[in-house]
């Protein structure tokens, strides 16, 4: 497939080809990456997540409760594509409301992970992850809000990349865990990623949580020969299977090799993450997805009363998983509970923050793991807090409001092991660098 | 028993301000439901919140104007309910710390000035409103966002008779700031009432009814006495326990009761949290300067007004009272007239007028600057006072000039001494026979003289050129 960047140099009648390439390939492809083929702008096409409003579009976040609705209105994100020159092609696949790990929660079928079909592609973008794996997309977008774009990436095998808490606008991101959520790039190499990157994020006076901060772009200035001081989490890596312990320590020697310093640190015990994590996310999720009420848009159950249409419509409209967050969310909101949960939540959430702001006093970046495995097959999760417990990596960046990126670095019987690199708050320039680096050694290896 | 009424009012105002509290849609009238929405005000999929900052701007006059304390951080947080006039399913209000705090203003009782605290005042947004046709009902969101400052009294306030004062002083301090419509019917000026009874000389708080759905100073000060009286028959008929509970009570204000909305309110868990689509509110410096620079406020003014214009301290908290009559008052003056005149033509003789006809000051059909040339005839003696209260009535009903007026009504008052003392000669010789007997003694005679030319003049003779000139010719 043809990269990001070439595709961008196209003219009209060469970006023609490729579409009704990927159109040929999608209907070919029994995967499940997309929802819905949609288009209608011209450019360069990229898969939009089905979370992400593009005006004319029936964006329904992978949920039966968006099922009809039609956005009146463009993400910011997708403003700046189409004045890029970039054109939403697609509404990608996704866990519903982007509650999961795996895109099994999608009302639209689960999606198929391109390089092992018995396994899942992760979550919550899989859809984008095994679209731009499986030569359906030349990139896609995908949000981001305990690794939704980083471990789909990594078990399909692609660069995802979440960027600081800010940098990105989340108007027109129909949201999940407002404090936590970001868009991010999903590409087929870190270039893309920082070609799309500098496209959508910046300062927007619509999102109140939008940095105002200078923002220069990445992609002009990448250089990856540049050293830098990485941090290792010795503490972290023991719960990892021995194939994502193998890529790891496969990546250090490649760093180590290319002129890095490598310095072990420490993190908080990731279980604190888990908890923290989960509580604040599901606080916000549960108010947050209170107006999808049946009364406006979407889904309405038929009803007798009000209370009725509330209760028949919710119960009808959502999904398991996201009903189970949203009763979890109340709970940990409602009187008698809220300082026991939501506020010790906060604390710990502080404390994570602090810790992580202590170690980039010390390093450039920390090099993790994305995933404690590769990608799981269908069905091996048995209870939700299995599910849950294999988002420990990816958590705490979030909490955090870090950038990372995760890119492919070693594979196990045909499927791929992600690792990512986690850079200080808006320090997206020293990230890509080192992932390009790290990339382009990989490369030269094969 | 003696009892104590304990009240704490709660007042909506809905402010002013060009946009709504969270998006740039207008806060205007339109012409059709659901016209004034946009993502964020109809809460679609990834639409955000945006703080107004015009909002912020008012709500930190009013805690000038209040002498309270300005929050340079203050924080929004989510109240979580579901009701269809609220899209989001949540509102976004102030609950921890507010954006104003503990300020105070003074209320008028009849013996003192009294002080009346304001625990807060704090932004939130209004809701939309729900329309019921037959078996279906319908939303309308134009209101929805609309910016709301929510200002919570201390439970100071001890009748009905002092609630209503405190919220006639509210009501002119927002009209004053120029930050609210306040009206009342429009539901601009909004009020809840807390009422509790205690024995007196307890301290203790006893229960506390909240009353909803009061827009007007008359029904609130019924609703509350009402609810007084309940407290109070029930208490000495020993029932107190019972009947009076810690709950919402609607209104009626055909029945004149108000009426328990039980259930409806008390089991709520709003679920407060800090909402994470707003960071807090750090309000920049230049705000606090441009803030602070409010109008002259009803009280200074009452005191400016006794100083400067030397009139009663009634009349001048009468008229500081409202925005409106105030700057009619001072727009009277600026055309040079007594200030003591216009007093009396304001607050008496167009006052009047303008009751009975049921307009407000703001819809007077006779102007500041014609109630003033009207004076400046009495005082230059083109006519007289009673003939003054002719053309008043006529300007109500005629669009004319003051002048125009007393022409057509033919009132110019004879202040020629000449033309008097004419038909002064002309009445003593017609009545001579009374003429000796005053000069004999019969000093009573002197009104019937007046009387007679008065008549004689058609009301238009100078009464007190009359008086002098009679006294000339009578010796
Ligand atoms: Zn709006």
């Amino acid at each position: 497939m043809i990269t990001l960047k070439e595709a961008m140099k196209l003219n009209k009648e060469e970006l023609k080809e490729i579409v009704s390439d990927i159109k040929t390939r999608v209907q070919k492809s029994d995967i499940n990456a997309y929802i819905s083929l949609d288009e209608g702008f011209e450019g360069v096409p990229v898969a939009i997540k089905d979370n992400i409003q593009v005006k004319g579009w029936n964006v329904t976040c992978g949920s039966k409760i968006l099922q009809g609705y039609v956005a009146p209105y463009d993400a910011t994100v997708i403003v700046k594509m189409k004045e890029a020159g970039l054109a939403p092609f697609g509404r990608t696949n996704m866990d519903e409301f982007a509650m999961g790990s795996s895109t099994e929660t999608s009302y639209y079928g689960k999606t198929l992970n391109p390089k092992d079909k018995s396994r899942v592609p992760g979550g919550s973008s899989g859809g984008s992850a095994a679209a731009v794996a499986a030569k359906e997309a030349i990139a896609a977008l995908g949000s981001d809000t305990g690794g939704s774009i980083r471990q789909p990436a990594a078990f399909c095998g692609i660069v995802g990349m979440k960027p600081t808490y800010g940098r990105v606008s989340r108007y027109g991101l129909a949201a999940y865990g407002s404090s936590l959520d970001q868009i991010g790039p999903m590409t087929q190499n870190v270039e893309d990623a920082a070609i799309l990157y500098d496209i959508i994020s910046g300062y927007d006076p619509k999102d109140s949580t939008s940095a105002r901060i200078e923002n220069p772009g990445v992609s002009k200035s990448l250089n990856p020969d540049r050293k830098f001081k990485i941090g290792i989490v010795p503490s972290y890596i023991k719960d990892a299977s021995s194939e994502v312990q193998k890529a790891y320590d496969k990546a250090i020697s490649i760093l180590q090799k290319e002129g890095h310093t490598i310095k072990e640190v420490s993190l908080m015990d990731a279980r604190y993450d888990i908890a923290s994590y989960y509580i604040t996310a599901m606080a916000e999720a549960s108010t947050n997805l209170s107006r999808y009420d049946g009364v406006r848009y979407g889904f309405r159950a038929e009803s007798e009363n009000l209370k009725q249409m509330y209760k028949k419509t919710r119960s009808e409209g959502f999904g398991e998983e996201v009903k189970r967050r949203i009763l979890l969310g109340t709970f940990v909101l409602s009187s008698g509970y809220y300082d026991a949960y939501y506020i010790k939540a906060q604390k710990l959430r502080n404390l994570i923050k602090s810790e992580y702001e202590k170690v980039f006093s010390k390093v450039d970046l920390i090099l993790s793991p994305v995933a404690p495995t590769v990608a799981f097959e269908f069905g091996s999760k048995k209870t939700p807090l299995e599910m849950y417990l294999s988002d420990v990596y990816t958590i705490g960046v979030n909490l955090s409001g870090l950038p990372a990126i995760s890119l492919p670095v070693d594979e196990h019987q045909g499927l791929p092991v992600g690792l990512q690199f986690i850079a200080g708050a808006f320090e997206e320039q020293k990230l890509f660098d080192a992932a390009l680096g790290l990339e382009r050694a990989l490369d030269s290896q094969n | 028993m003696e009892f104590e009424v304990v009240i704490g009012l709660e007042v909506h105002v809905q402010l002013n301000t060009k946009t709504k509290m969270f998006c740039s849609c207008p806060t205007s009238f339109a012409q059709r439901q659901n016209i004034n929405t946009c993502p964020t005000c109809l809460a679609l999929p990834g639409a955000l919140p945006v703080v107004n900052s015009e909002a912020v701007k008012k709500a930190m006059m009013f805690g000038y104007a209040i002498n309270a304390k300005i929050n340079e951080r203050s924080v929004f947080n989510r109240k979580n309910y579901f009701y269809p006039d609220l899209p989001k399913g949540y509102q976004i209000s102030q609950f921890e710390i507010p954006i104003v705090e503990n300020g105070y203003l003074f209320i008028d009782t009849q013996e003192e000035k009294r002080k009346i605290g304001i625990t807060r005042a704090h932004l939130e947004e209004d809701a939309g409103k729900n329309i019921h046709e037959g078996a279906v009902s319908k939303v309308d969101l134009n209101r929805a966002g609309t910016p709301l400052l929510e200002i919570v009294s201390e439970p100071d306030i001890r009748s009905s008779d002092e609630a209503v004062a405190y919220l006639k002083k509210l009501h002119a301090i927002v009209r004053y700031l120029d930050i609210s419509d306040a009206n009342m019917q429009e539901g601009s000026f909004r009020c809840d009432a807390n009422v509790s009874i205690r024995p007196k000389g307890d301290d203790r708080l006893y229960t506390r009814v909240e009353i909803k759905n009061l827009n007007s100073f008359r029904f609130i000060q019924k609703a509350i006495d009402y609810e007084v009286q309940r407290h109070i028959e029930a208490w000495e008929e020993g029932v107190y326990e019972s009947e009076v509970v810690q709950e919402t009570r609607l209104f009626d204000a055909d029945r004149g009761v108000t009426k328990s909305m039980r259930g409806k309110e008390e089991s709520a868990d709003y679920r407060y949290f800090p909402d994470p689509d707003l960071l807090p509110v750090v309000i920049p410096q230049e705000f606090f300067e441009e803030a602070s620079k409010i109008p002259e406020l009803p009280d200074e003014k009452e005191e400016r007004f006794i100083k400067e214009y030397g009139i009663g301290r009634y009349n001048a908290a009468l008229i500081a009272g409202s925005k409106e009559m105030a700057d009619f008052f001072e727009k009277m003056l600026s055309y040079g007239i007594d200030a003591k005149n216009a007093v009396s033509w304001l607050t008496v003789e167009l006052a009047a007028r303008l009751n009975k006809s049921g307009k407000d000051i703001v819809d007077s059909p006779v102007c500041a600057e014609r109630l003033a040339k009207l004076v400046q005839r009495i005082e230059d003696k083109t006519i007289s006072n009673k003939a003054a209260k002719d053309v008043l009535d006529y300007l109500f009903e005629h669009e004319a000039e003051v002048d125009e007026a007393i022409e057509k009504l033919g009132l110019k008052q004879i202040s020629d001494a000449g033309a008097i003392a004419a038909i002064i000669d002309e009445i003593l010789s017609a009545n001579e026979d009374k003429v000796a007997e005053y000069k004999n003694g019969k000093e009573k005679l002197f009104g019937f003289f007046v009387g007679q030319v008065m008549k004689a003049s058609k009301g238009k003779a100078d009464p007190q050129l009359v008086n002098r000139l009679l006294k000339e010719r009578l010796g």
